[in-house]
């Protein structure tokens, strides 16, 4: 694995050998000295087209936790005729010296397109390009179902997959790069996915897709999934476009104390343990999802941020390790 | 496919468990006891061999407490040949809820050889606290340092060249039967 | 003027003949023996292998001139369209400024005699500016010295239903026709921060790029050829791209509508997988579609409901394409590429023979414009436009070695059937061997 820039084309052992690392970073986070001395001297730049201090600062953590020098590029406002293009961004940056390149960017396929070219030598992590991919939030999401199924199962995680588990996701499919993301790991990983959002919030041709789709998202949860994953909704900016309006929305699919009463009773697999509920944040509360339910025992997604950092250190550790430079073996 | 490597065996399972019960005494001496003492084993092999030697510990002293004094210590992120010799998934590292600081740990790992595994463990443990002694214990120790380091207890010393591999093949690691079990050198 | 005898070439890709060309016109066919005339150079070119055609009439290019020089001149457009066996091409309206007023294709259409490697006839824009509000002064540019009879807001639909029915009218009493460019600009979110960007179908669904439905080309064409049927005009329908056009044209034409229609040599072969790489060099407008699409197109192209090949020859600088794919550029270069591409897709397929190449690529696109010495027949007397064609070539496409300044071809790197080995514009050798030799307005100084 050169660069991380899909899910679609992650296999099945790559993605079981970032979880079962991320698996020991976690317990980093949990020791006195939170460094490991791993990407000593390397540099790590992350290249932010878009705003997402979220997203920065757990990749910046991953990246000194690991001891990696990190530079911080933030690039607002990513029309060529604004400013400096791509290509001469990257270039300047390999000059500098990045061992990896952390790009978030509003162009749907910028990370891969940065990957083909002969810009830079870095790798390339996608932190979320456009509408297409966001593989780290697609496999700390993966972190955290498979650790709340193994300890629910009392068993250990390591090496498992997450076969058994029934994945519902709920929301903006069509504009949503952690969907896509999620839809692709997941199914590698075994499990079954679920959507349900209004059909003007699916792709068209999700038919293609290895998912069952429900309009309703009562009829999904009566299909007992064993996590329910929220996706935040610009409710203000699409009412009356994508749907009549915000309050219709939450209504039909937001996961609402009403709803959150059915959620309660979903259990993980045949455990008594609950089943979980996710959401990658910023949240919406009131819209998408209610302030109890975002609240409750069940919701890990505090879990899912601190699982983000250790995702992300298992992910840089895995490409920059494997990384050779100017063919200098130290044997 | 090429031909079969040749192989060779210089311990068998017999003389792995004389060695280990060897090593187990010498630790006792050593210490003048097991106060404080914890076995700390290296992944993969040197886990089950911490373990195996933690029984026999408790065999000689019964005061001494396998589960509260048993641990495992992963070095991958650690180690300075990352680049070279390719990512590897880290195993887990489990120390005593009770810490290592003012302790004596004890290192276990199957095989010595350039020193650099020993140097990455000394790093790792450093990052868990500060023990009051660090030990190092190995089945096998087939020269070639790289590193000052030494080990304090060696099952066999085995003279190899570089081309040569030593391979210590484990019940618990390789699924073999007990009696199967032997330090082979592959040439 | 130098005389010239083609020896053996296989006319239409039949029978070998000797053809002699002499003061612009195909003197005489058959067996001929080389009679120099006095004071008169005389070339003989053996042709034995390769296949005489009618110079390819191209009805839909892009030269940037004026206004984007940097990406394409009518100079170096022309010895793209020379290279690539067309003796003429129609430049889209879509300059800087626009070619909506007389003075504009005036302009382009001088151009085009002064760089003399093929002739070029400017088509007028249909809306002032191309904004889709009020028409330009077709009437000014049907009578200019340019004498434009096509008219297209190409790159952009002319959207609006009364504006197009309008247009329809108008240009009927100017003897002109329009040519649509079929997108909806509602459904492909056009000036939104949706605007579509591919195919919209399965490849879209997982690459996260704003679809372009085939619906936004076929309802458009729907509403044309009911326009067109209900006010007596005729409609050209710019680079058909899907299936369900190909059905409704067929529809069109069987009810007597004047439709004809045109399919680009790209959307012959590449569908919308390529766009799995981002790269740019596949972003195009109307989008590469689906298999399906392209095997629809191909049989329409053979049965007659497409009528003609256009190119759609969109150069581009290399930074509009070096970029992120939402801010790329749309189009591809074409005009070199176009014989190899349709010989691999219609001609090697089985589907049409070189008799009917020539139709779709010379006599069809003259008929539409209304020339009267561009796609004639290959027999004595007639304008000496004609291509000389090696169908056993084998070329790997490689863009650096191209006439036109674009270096964005979708083709690079592919290994393509058939070469273009001379080109004569009016009894003139403009090229040679594959090579450019001296344009009509540099004369015999070389």
């Amino acid at each position: 694995m050169k660069h991380l820039l899909d899910t679609q084309g992650l296999g099945y052992d790559d993605a079981l050998a970032i979880l079962d690392t991320a698996e020991e970073m976690t317990a980093v986070s949990s020791r006195e000295v939170k460094k490991l001395p791993t990407l000593r001297g390397r540099t790590v730049v992350n290249l932010f087209y878009e705003d997402s201090t979220r997203t920065r600062i757990s990749f910046e953590a991953a990246a000194k936790r690991l001891s990696a020098d990190v530079m911080n590029f933030s690039a607002k406002g990513s029309s060529v005729s604004k400013g400096e293009s791509l290509k001469d961004t990257v270039q300047t940056l390999d000059a500098m010296g990045a061992d990896a390149i952390v790009i978030r960017h509003s162009a749907s396929g910028a990370a891969a397109q940065l990957a083909a070219s002969d810009w830079s030598e870095a790798a390339v992590v996608n932190a979320g390009d456009g509408t297409h991919e966001h593989p780290t939030q697609a496999l700390l999401d993966a972190l955290t179902l498979r650790r709340g199924w193994s300890s629910a199962h009392s068993s250990s995680p390591r090496g498992t997959d997450l076969s058994g588990m029934k994945v519902l996701i709920v929301g903006d499919i069509v504009h949503s790069r952690v969907a896509r993301s999620n839809v692709w790991l997941l199914r590698t990983l075994g499990a079954e996915v679920h959507l349900a959002a209004p059909a003007t919030l699916l792709p068209y041709g999700v038919e293609s897709w290895p998912v069952t789709v429900h309009y309703s998202l009562d009829e999904a949860l009566s299909a007992a999934p064993d996590a329910v994953m929220m996706l935040r909704v610009q409710a203000e900016r699409m009412g009356g476009v994508f749907f009549p309006t915000a309050a219709e929305y939450t209504r039909r699919w937001g996961l609402t104390d009403e709803r959150l009463v059915v959620v309660e009773r979903l259990q993980l697999g045949d455990t008594e343990a609950p089943a979980l509920i996710l959401h990658p944040g910023p949240m919406n509360r009131g819209v998408e999802i209610s302030s109890a339910a975002a609240d409750s025992p069940q919701a890990k997604i505090l879990d899912q941020v601190a699982h983000g950092v250790a995702v992300r250190m298992a992910v840089l550790h895995l490409l920059l390790s494997q990384r050779q430079h100017d063919g200098n073996h130290d044997e | 496919m090429t031909h079969s490597p040749e192989t060779a065996t210089v311990m068998t399972a017999a003389d792995i468990d004389r060695a280990l019960t060897r090593i187990a005494h010498e630790i006792v001496e050593a210490q003048r006891g097991t106060d404080k003492l914890i076995l700390c084993g290296i992944p993969r092999r040197g886990v089950p061999l911490a373990q195996r030697l933690g029984a026999k510990l408790a065999n000689i002293d019964a005061s001494f407490d396998p589960a509260t004094s048993l641990g495992s210590l992963d070095v991958t992120m650690y180690r300075d040949d990352l680049r070279t010799s390719g990512a590897r998934t880290p195993e887990p590292t489990q120390l005593p809820t009770t810490g290592i600081d003012g302790s004596t740990v004890v290192l276990v790992d199957d095989v010595l050889y350039s020193g650099r595994t020993i140097r990455a463990a000394l790093d790792a443990l450093s990052d868990y606290g500060r023990p009051q002694a660090v030990r190092l214990a190995v089945l096998v120790d087939r020269g070639h340092r790289e590193l000052p380091i030494r080990a304090d207890h060696v099952g066999k010393n085995i003279p190899t060249s570089r081309n040569e591999r030593v391979g210590v093949r484990l019940a618990d690691i390789d699924g073999l039967a007990a009696d199967a079990e032997q330090v082979v050198i592959i040439r | 003027m130098t005389d010239y005898l083609i020896r053996g070439a296989n006319i239409l890709g039949d029978a070998p003949a000797d053809v002699l060309l002499r003061d612009g016109r195909i003197h005489s066919m058959g067996s001929e023996t080389a009679q120099s005339r006095d004071g008169v150079p005389l070339a003989t070119i053996d042709a034995s292998g390769l296949i005489a055609l009618p110079g390819m009439v191209d009805l839909h290019v892009h030269l940037r001139e004026p206004g984007r020089e940097d990406a394409e001149t009518v100079e170096t457009g022309s010895r793209a369209a020379a290279k690539g066996g067309f003796t003429a091409v129609h430049a889209m309206a879509n300059s800087s400024p626009v070619a909506d007023t007389a003075g504009v294709v005036e302009q382009v259409h001088r151009l085009g005699l002064e760089s003399g490697w093929t002739e070029v006839y400017p088509v007028g824009a249909v809306t002032k500016g191309l904004g889709g509000k009020v028409l330009a002064e077709l009437g000014a540019m049907a009578e200019s010295s340019a004498r434009v009879r096509m008219f297209s807001d190409d790159g952009h639909c002319v959207n609006n239903a009364q504006l197009m029915r309008r247009a329809m009218e108008y240009v009927k009493t100017i003897d002109g026709f329009v040519a649509q460019h079929a997108q909806d600009a509602d459904l492909t979110g056009w000036d939104t921060e949706y605007a579509a960007q591919m195919n919209e179908g399965k490849v879209s669904a997982t690459l996260g790029l704003p679809g372009w439905p085939a619906v936004a080309e076929e309802a458009i064409i729907a509403r044309d050829v009911l326009l067109a049927d209900y006010v007596g005009s005729r409609v050209h329908i710019c680079h058909v791209s899907t299936k369900g056009s190909v059905e409704i044209i067929r529809w069109a034409k069987q009810r007597g509508i004047q439709v004809t229609a045109e399919v680009t040599p790209h959307h012959l072969m590449l569908t919308d997988d390529l766009v799995k790489s981002y790269n740019p060099v596949y972003k195009v407008n109307p989008p590469l579609r689906t298999e399906a699409d392209t095997q629809a197109l191909r049989e329409a192209l053979a049965e007659g409901i497409i009528d003609v090949i256009g190119t759609d020859h969109a150069p581009h600088p290399d930074q509009a394409k070096e970029c992120e794919w939402n801010q790329a550029a749309m189009g591809m270069t074409g005009l070199e590429t176009a014989l190899p591409v349709v010989q691999h897709a219609m001609i090697e397929t089985g589907l049409i023979t070189w008799q009917r190449f020539a139709e779709i690529t010379s006599v069809r696109p003259s008929e539409i414009y209304g020339h009267d010495h561009q796609g004639r027949p290959l027999a004595e007397g007639e304008p000496a436009n004609i291509i000389l064609v090696d169908p056993a070539a084998k070329t790997t496409v490689r863009p650096e070695g191209h006439a036109t300044k674009g270096r964005n071809s979708p083709f690079r790197g592919i290994e393509l059937p058939g070469q273009v080995r001379h080109t004569f514009l009016g009894g003139h050798q403009v090229v040679l061997d594959g090579e450019l030799t001296t344009s009509r307005t540099m004369g015999n100084t070389a």
